[in-house]
């Protein structure tokens, strides 16, 4: 027996028709936001972390049922090359992507961090990152990623202050 | 070395941006059409015969589309290491057998319209096994009477090497340089020991994943995460007996390898559902899958023999190394061999002995592991020339200093041990070595702390290791580029040179930029495709930046020749000395500076029509090491046996860094990789041979919230023979790990750990030993 629900994705409220067991994850990817990613489906590994409003969550360990009527952000309506959001940039810049497969997710965990905290110190941000796995880089130039971000935020924040 | 523009400099990663943007780029993210979904029956025994095998309640099942077993698939015997051809590993493997060998070892596949149909379909399939006495000790694996796990007539080595499966002898080396009795005799000292490196998995974010369809001229397109496209034709054509012309192979965006991906695991299968279904199929491991059923780092313990004399000139080095591959021989005799000729050479040394056994038992598959058998060598050589140093009573620094290879010696390793043959000749043209210690020693302030007093509850110390690999295998591995230029005085660059996240794309855009006179942006890099790029080896063996990094240039250089001689026509001149390539431009003095685009329209359109391009491969004959120094500081709980890595310094004669950012990505992403496994990392077997925890809730892997401060130091050196000077840099520094931890609890808590992870069990273990001693 398919279910009906509603999903704000990005901004824009999309209605689906879904098996009940079907997986936030499953249906995201299904649906077009592929930068969602699938890489443990335990909840242990952070590739397919998106905001269900605002807050950071792991889509592999939701049915898709249980975000109805929420509002979810993905990567991909954070920015795009052409337009891309200053975490992303500064990913790029400090060398923070090597395979980039943990990237979107954990680009978005860090999303939600600067969000409630413009100003993060080396520990609070080892502690926003730690449900991201990612086995290439080391997390050095990902932390300095996180902190090159946040003064770019901040900064511009600032201007428009002024 | 001229000044160069480009390379040298941390230019940004060109696939960074849309990876960053979520893009879709993976094979998962592939746009098949209606694809089936494939799933995997996996042995619940270590070693059993499939008595009988009845699919068909799961063929009933509606969605359910096709069931693969050994009753219905070719029987070709072969290999899945992703080596060169013929490869130095047994052919031993069938895409299904009538036989299992570990628990996780394939029975069967299904592909099915849903997940959900094919795990159901999984369930339908009834299987009754005769269990068979298995061999989960590697110690006991050659004992006479062991049960013979490739008792498969059809199992051959496909080179000459020592292999006798029915003693589970997967492979055997020996060689011996100088005089070994004679070095013992020399010896003022002697330290011995065997340590033990663990089974670990490489844990690539995006597990093993292939997705296949036929295409438009009914051939078979394969989009596979692969560190070896070339390799994956080639076998996946072998083990279906089909025509290696029918397949196409297309590696898009990798999530991560580390070696894992250097194995042919998954495109067998999906390319034989696709041709009995004409369906597109996805196949993909789940993380339960990758731990049990794809591959790990082989399981070694090294036994080693240092002497030395009181000066502190080493008289004997002898290594002995017994190998655990598993239950498939897949690099089994490559990684055992490396274990000696990576490692034995660091030091200079007249009277080197090695003698390698790799044996086969019933637990998961060793495969390719970045450091692929040095990391689990090292631990033993780096802890017993430690141990040495102390009962010489130097400090390790010292005489590791006094030891070392150096710029214009060799050792006769590299001639006696290759991968297996006989290795190359080599003399060492680059070595930065020393400068990697003292520059090493420094930012740990080893001086003061090895110095420091280490009692109460909480004790600090620190360690430290050298060490060095290869870059790439010589006479065997050769990579091949193809440029062209566009209208607007671009280039494509084509190239089978297989980036898989490490950014190989980037440096060679940096590399044939600097030739080209244009910026990296300029260049358009394709990799890897079996029908559009020229072949390659693949990602292995520390070969991308060094050896592809040449074809590069040399294709680069013969692209730069044809727009030279089109400049002389424009020009109306004959010769092209003093030609030079820059600001998009080519250049003579005395002459307006023609635009490249302009070079390429009169090329294309105007005069003497042609494709400017280049296609040039390269191999090389010898594998000039990079070298390292690690230095760590930890912190061992003496209540609790916990241990805290507090710094890690990793300082890496790489050459030229081609891309100093990338380069140290490398290296840390290495240094992680390697402080995890001697920390954390560690396969849990109960006595019937299952891995018990194979998730990331219970295999724990490096966290943020886990890292040490990291501190990685770029030593350049310039390699003659490496492309603007460049030597490898992936791999070495995952050695690091094990022996640096070891020898810095040894010298804050007096123990010396032989065998890891280094848990709070083990490390109380010791305690109370050395307590009680």
């Amino acid at each position: 027996m398919k279910k009906n629900l509603k999903l704000q994705i990005n901004g824009t409220w999309k209605e689906f028709s879904i098996e009940p067991g079907t997986l936030l994850l499953d249906l995201l990817r299904t649906a077009g936001y592929q930068g969602v990613k699938d890489g443990c489906r335990e909840g242990e590994c952070g590739a397919c972390t998106v905001h269900i409003d605002g807050r950071p969550i792991n889509s592999c360990t939701l049915f898709a049922l249980q975000a109805d009527g929420r509002s979810i952000t993905t990567i991909e309506g954070l920015g795009n090359p052409d337009h891309p959001h200053p975490i992303q940039e500064a990913f790029v810049e400090t060398g923070a992507v090597q395979c980039g497969f943990c990237i979107p997710g954990k680009i978005m965990s860090v999303k939600a961090l600067l969000d409630r905290n413009p100003d993060p110190d080396e520990h609070q941000i080892r502690e926003a990152l730690s449900g991201n796995l990612c086995r290439c880089t080391g997390y050095v130039k990902q932390i300095e990623a996180v902190k090159l971000a946040a003064r770019r935020i901040r900064e511009k924040k600032g201007d428009h202050h002024e | 070395m001229s000044k160069t523009r480009l390379v040298g400099k941390s230019v940004p990663k060109i696939d960074g941006i849309t990876l960053s943007c979520g893009m879709p780029k993976f094979v998962e993210d592939m746009p098949l059409k209606n694809p089936l979904c494939a799933r995997i029956l996996p042995s619940p025994y270590a070693h059993a015969v499939i008595e009988d095998i009845d699919t068909s309640d799961a063929e009933k099942l509606p969605g359910v589309l096709a069931v693969l077993t050994h009753k219905n698939v070719p029987r070709i015997v072969h290999t899945t290491a992703g080596q060169g051809y013929p490869e130095p590993s047994p052919y031993d493997t069938f895409i299904l057998d009538r036989k299992v060998r570990f628990v996780g070892d394939r029975v069967a596949v299904v592909a099915a319209e849903t997940p959900e149909i094919a795990d159901e379909a999984l369930s339908l399939i009834r299987v009754r096994y005769r269990e068979l006495p298995s061999v989960l000790d590697p110690w006991k694996a050659m004992d006479p009477g062991a049960p013979v796990i490739h008792d498969e007539p059809e199992a051959y080595h496909p080179i000459s090497a020592k292999y006798d499966p029915q003693r589970n002898l997967a492979a055997e080396v020996k060689a011996v340089a100088g005089d070994l009795a004679a070095g013992e005799k020399e010896a003022d000292f002697l330290v011995e020991g065997t340590y033990h490196a663990h089974y670990a998995q490489h844990c690539p974010i995006e597990t093993h994943i292939c997705a296949g369809e036929l295409d438009h001229n009914n051939r078979l397109v394969l989009y596979t995460s692969t560190q070896v496209p070339f390799h994956a034709r080639r076998i996946t054509a072998q083990a279906l007996g089909i025509p290696l012309k029918r397949i196409r192979v297309i590696k898009p965006r990798i999530g991560g390898g580390f070696g894992a991906k250097q194995e042919v695991l998954l495109e067998d299968l999906t390319a034989l559902l696709v041709l009995t279904t004409r369906r597109p199929v996805v196949l993909k491991l789940s993380r339960q899958e990758e731990f049990l059923s794809s591959r790990t780092r082989h399981q070694m313990f090294t036994t080693m023999k240092i002497g030395a004399k009181k000066d502190g000139s080493l008289t004997l080095m002898d290594m002995k190394v017994l190998s655990n591959t598993g239950a498939y021989g897949s690099h089994a005799l490559t990684v055992m061999s490396n274990a000696g000729s990576k490692v034995l050479p660091l030091y200079r040394c007249s009277n080197i002995g090695f003698h390698g056994k790799t044996v086969y038992t019933n637990l998961p598959v060793g495969g390719a592991y970045r450091g692929y058998g040095a990391t689990q060598s090292y631990f033993a050589q780096e802890c017993l020339i430690d141990e040495m140093a102390e009962k010489l009573g130097m400090d390790p620094v010292d005489f590791r200093l006094q030891n070392h290879i150096r710029t214009g010696e060799t050792s006769p390793i590299f001639k006696a041990l290759g991968e297996g043959r006989e290795g190359n000749e080599m003399y060492i043209q680059s070595c930065g070595i020393i400068e990697c210690i003292n520059l090493g020693a420094q930012e740990i302030g080893w001086r003061e702390k090895r110095m420091s007093v280490r009692e109460g509850r909480f004790r600090r110390g620190v360690g430290m290791c050298s060490l060095m690999q290869g870059s790439s295998i010589p006479d065997i591995d050769m990579g091949s580029v193809y440029i062209k230029i566009n209208d607007d005085g671009s280039f494509n660059m084509n190239l089978g040179a297989t980036d898989l996240g490490t950014g190989s794309d980037t440096i060679f855009a940096q590399m044939a930029a600097e030739i080209l006179g244009v910026e990296s942006e300029d260049i358009i890099v394709y990799s890897s495709d079996t029908d559009m790029t020229p072949f390659d080896v693949g990602a292995y063996a520390s070969s991308t930046t060094y050896l592809s990094g040449q074809a590069v240039i040399k294709s680069a250089e013969a692209v730069r020749a044809q727009i030279f001689s089109v400049a002389c026509e424009i020009w109306g001149v004959t010769s092209t000395e003093g030609m030079e390539l820059r600001e998009h431009c080519v250049n003579l003095s005395g002459k307006d500076p023609i635009l490249l685009s302009k070079i390429a329209c009169h090329s294309l359109y105007a005069h003497n029509q042609h494709q400017i391009a280049g296609n040039e491969s390269h191999i090389t004959k010898v594998s000039p090491p990079p070298f390292s120094a690690h230095f760590a500081e930890v912190e061992v709980d003496t209540l609790t046996g916990a241990v805290r890595v507090l710094k890690y310094v990793a300082a890496i004669d790489c050459g030229t860094a081609i891309n100093p950012r990338l380069a140290e990505g490398q290296t840390e992403g290495a240094v992680a990789n390697g402080i995890s496994y001697a920390m954390w990392e560690q396969y849990v077997f109960n006595d019937k041979g299952r891995m018990l925890n194979p998730s990331f809730n219970h295999y724990h892997i490096m966290r943020t919230c886990d890292m040490p401060e990291i501190k990685t130091i770029l030593v350049p050196t310039y390699e003659p023979t490496g492309p603007f000077g460049a030597k490898s840099v992936s791999e070495i520094s995952i050695n690091g790990g094990l022996p640096v931890l070891a020898n810095a609890i040894y010298h804050a808590a007096g123990i010396r750990l032989k065998e890891g992870p280094f848990t709070p069990d083990r490390v109380l273990a010791a305690l109370k030993k050395k307590g009680n001693g």
